[in-house]
């Protein structure tokens, strides 16, 4: 092989590599994507049963229902709207009425949130970014954010 | 008293950056030694500085000195010592401490170690790690200041988050700093380089020590970060596609890319354009990591606290750097002769491709993480990102790597025999398949989980097959002067041996995850249940006092064919001044398989909800990384790599002309 030939085969490769690498990544984005709503958007939208989604608010106090089988339900509002949600498994550690919440999964034919997993925050001092966006679109943010957390500690 | 002199430090810490950004680059442009040499007692006094006045700020927390804010809202008084020392970096204005501390070490060592380093090199190198010690004190000192007093000074602090008071904390942040930051001394040196515009083959003998140091680190830090995660949560998981571990896969790809491609700079003078951007990029990444981690732009167990200024000051400083030494790349790239040439079927053929497949999975894991945030920024949509994209993306565009790495390794220099290596893998390739079968055999579905174990074990096998060969030239009956051909092979090639099988035992642990099992049972007292081939029973119920925690433990019998094998005590801590539970993950490791046990509260009638996880060979992810920055070690340790081979080799090679223009 030439220099000339060398280099080309190793242009092509790498330029054949990327394209390939490319192709994957927009495939992917395309087909991967969960987007993420507060129940009022939720409404807006129409979403319709079966489309994967993150949904996020609060959990409204007095909604939350365990029954047989590690099954919950409750509901997750902005203040405005609400939807219900329903889950098999184990509440994580930081899970209370009342608290910022986060569920994925879809709608069911009755509109109910199916949830196939539900994150909690990290600590009792932040709010889930995304929840506390919803809320404040909603305009129904209270500042409870960190000054209020270590206030009560005292 | 000593609050003060870490803070007075720190400015004069500050003061040292500054001169050892301007001084010495100067004298590199006015020829006067007298001014470069200024770099080096500059380097090692401003580590000095930040080590002072870090060990200030950990005096401060060790003996909770409450008038500070920062040990106020990290800290408590019955806190155990390790979390006073380790908590130190468990937020925001420590863990900013702990990045300058680890910048100056590196700036340091690059001082102390590089005597055979050409002096302008060195200079010009040391003023940009002054340039960045500059950006990050400057950032600490204006938005992060650790030593800002409380007044009055309350009578007890606010404790640490209970999700970090854990032995990890001690561990993985210093590791992946070490990792992340130890990158700057390839970034300086590539930069540096790029500045005089002197670039040839020995200058990948200078970045090389640094570079596999620097990764060996990083893999550890992730390695234990996916650790922690796994035990801590909760759920089972080592590894969630989350931005912020993807911000520490993101400069491990590129720099696991460089290491190979410095290798071939060194060995054969090409791919040096490449060389140079790869380390650029890879300490580009390690900095938009920790804009996305310390800016807030991420909610994440990490990022401690939001605050928009800091978040734009960071985004500052990631312009700064990333446009700068992208911009000087782009006038000096040109100017950079091309080198050796080799056929596309040869070692640099086949470590150009592994170098485009880590470039380009790299690309997949950047756009995966980046694209919610661009998205959100551009039309306000959320969207998240999560384990299919990657798993579609990330998997193919890894997985020739696996396939290919050993034919890699066999190939010649210069112009390599596809046929031959294949042949020599003949026998690596039959303990895969074989394994394959019997892994179905045993084992059966999924097929990720049999065909990913027998890929894993034709890689560990095939790592070896170079030095077997190497060692018994003619065969296994010609086993003469075996033990002295194995001592005198380099300890890199052994070194690159136990790296690549380490990449192949981390596959085997990943793959046997599909035959793991999962459920969630409400336990009652002295009820066996089954996961995985075990029986778990809840024997006792115990609550127990912490010293800054309550505990309620289950002590369960982890039991096989009747037989009690193990004793599992999962748990769940509240932590009284947060008012926050915390669960601790009950986990007994079987055969590197491990029992994984996590409770909540218990039901009013006694019984308790617990997940419990059969994970066969689970442990073997973590031993893989380990294995690999034990190889990534070994290597560092042969004498071919060590800091005055360079010294030697440059002034051999000194005769014959420069490469470089």
């Amino acid at each position: 092989m030439t220099r000339k030939q060398k280099r080309l085969t190793l242009i092509f490769s790498a330029l054949g590599l990327l394209g390939a690498a490319v192709g994957i990544v927009l495939f992917a984005l395309r087909d991967n994507v969960v987007f993420f709503y507060g129940p009022t958007e939720m409404t807006e939208k129409q979403v319709g049963p079966g489309q994967r989604l993150r949904i996020g608010g609060l959990v409204k106090p007095g909604t939350l229902v365990h029954l047989e089988g590690k099954r919950i339900t409750f509901s997750v509002t902005d203040g405005r709207n609400e939807v219900p949600v329903s889950y098999t498994g184990l509440l994580p550690d930081l899970f209370k009425e009342g608290q910022g919440v986060v569920a994925e999964g879809a709608l069911d034919k009755a509109h109910v949130f199916r949830a196939d997993s539900v994150l909690a925050k990290h600590d009792e001092r932040y709010m889930p970014r995304e929840v506390a966006d919803a809320l404040k679109k909603q305009g129904v943010w209270q500042e409870e954010g960190g000054k209020a957390g270590s206030g009560a500690n005292k | 008293m000593i609050d003060e002199v870490g803070h007075y430090a720190l400015v004069l810490a500050l003061a040292l950056a500054v001169m050892q950004m301007i001084l010495p680059f100067w004298g590199a442009r006015a020829r006067d030694a007298r001014l470069m040499a200024l770099a080096r007692p500059a380097a090692l006094a401003q580590f000095a500085f930040v080590a002072l006045s870090y060990a200030a700020l950990t005096y401060a927390h060790v003996v909770s000195d409450f008038s500070l804010a920062n040990v106020v809202e990290n800290s408590h008084s019955t806190k155990p010592l390790i979390y006073k020392i380790s908590g130190v970096w468990g937020n925001h204005e420590g863990s900013m401490m702990l990045w300058a501390l680890i910048l100056t070490l590196s700036g340091a060592a690059m001082a102390a170690f590089s005597r055979a380093i050409p002096p302008r090199l060195l200079a010009d190198a040391l003023s940009v790690q002054g340039c960045l010690g500059v950006a990050f004190l400057l950032f600490i000192l204006l938005t992060s200041n650790p030593f800002a007093r409380l007044s009055p000074a309350p009578m007890e602090g606010n404790d640490l988050n209970p999700i970090l008071q854990d032995p990890g904390l001690a561990i993985h942040p210093p590791l992946l700093y070490l990792g992340y930051v130890g990158f700057s001394i390839v970034f300086s040196l590539a930069a540096g380089a790029l500045i005089g515009g002197r670039i040839d083959a020995a200058f990948a003998r200078f970045i090389r020590p640094w570079t596999l140091a620097a990764w060996c680190f990083l893999t550890l830090g992730i390695a234990m970060g996916s650790y922690w995660a796994y035990y801590t949560l909760g759920w089972g998981g080592f590894w969630f596609w989350d931005p912020v571990e993807n911000a520490s896969l993101l400069p491990w790809l590129s720099g696991t890319a460089l290491l190979h491609c410095a290798a071939v700079m060194e060995k054969r003078d090409a791919l040096k354009i490449w060389t140079i951007f790869l380390a650029i990029l890879t300490f580009s990444l390690s900095l938009l990591g920790t804009f996305l981690v310390r800016s807030g732009v991420l909610t994440s167990v990490h990022s401690f606290a939001s605050d928009p200024q800091r978040g734009l000051f960071i985004l500052g400083i990631l312009v700064l750097f990333i446009g700068g030494s992208l911009f000087l790349f782009m006038l000096r790239a040109p100017t950079l002769s091309q080198g050796g040439l080799f056929a596309p079927i040869s070692r640099e053929g086949a470590l150009v491709v592994n170098n485009l497949l880590l470039t380009a999975s790299c690309a997949a894991v950047f756009v995966g993480t980046l694209y919610p945030l661009a998205l959100e920024a551009w039309n306000g949509d959320k969207i998240s990102v999560g384990a299919p994209f990657f798993n579609l993306t990330f998997g193919p565009l890894f997985a020739p790597l696996a396939l290919l790495m050993p034919i890699g390794q066999n190939l010649a220099w210069k112009r390599g025999d596809l046929l031959a290596a294949l042949q020599r893998l003949w026998f690596a390739a039959a303990c895969g398949l074989a394994a394959m079968l019997a892994f179905y055999a045993a084992q059966g579905a999924p097929v990720t989980a049999y065909v990913g174990a027998g890929v894993a074990i034709y890689l560990i096998v095939g790592a070896f097959v170079e030095i077997f060969n190497r060692i018994f030239p003619a065969g296994l009956r010609a086993s003469k002067n075996v033990a002295s051909r194995a001592s005198g092979l380099p300890l890199s090639a052994w070194g690159t041996a136990i790296a690549h099988a380490g990449l192949g035992v981390t596959l085997l642990g990943l793959a046997a995850s599909g035959w793991g099992a999962e459920k969630i049972v409400s336990m009652k007292t002295g009820e066996a249940y089954d996961v995985g081939p075990y029986q778990l029973s809840v024997v006792a119920m115990t609550a127990a006092p912490g010293p800054n925690y309550r505990e309620a433990i289950a002590h369960m019998s982890v039991s096989r064919n009747g037989a009690v094998v193990a004793m599992i005590e999962p748990s769940k801590r509240f932590f009284t001044t947060r008012r926050m539970g915390v669960s601790q993950a009950g986990i007994v490791t079987l055969n590197f398989g491990q029992i994984y046990v996590s409770i909540a509260e218990q039901n009013d009638n006694g019984a308790v909800d617990a997940r419990l996880y059969w994970k066969p060979l689970v442990s073997l992810i973590w031993l893989g990384a380990l294995a690999m920055a034990f190889g990534g070690g070994l290597s560092l340790a042969d004498r071919r790599l060590r800091v005055g081979v360079a010294r030697r080799a440059a002034r051999i090679s000194g005769a014959s002309a420069p490469a470089a223009g």
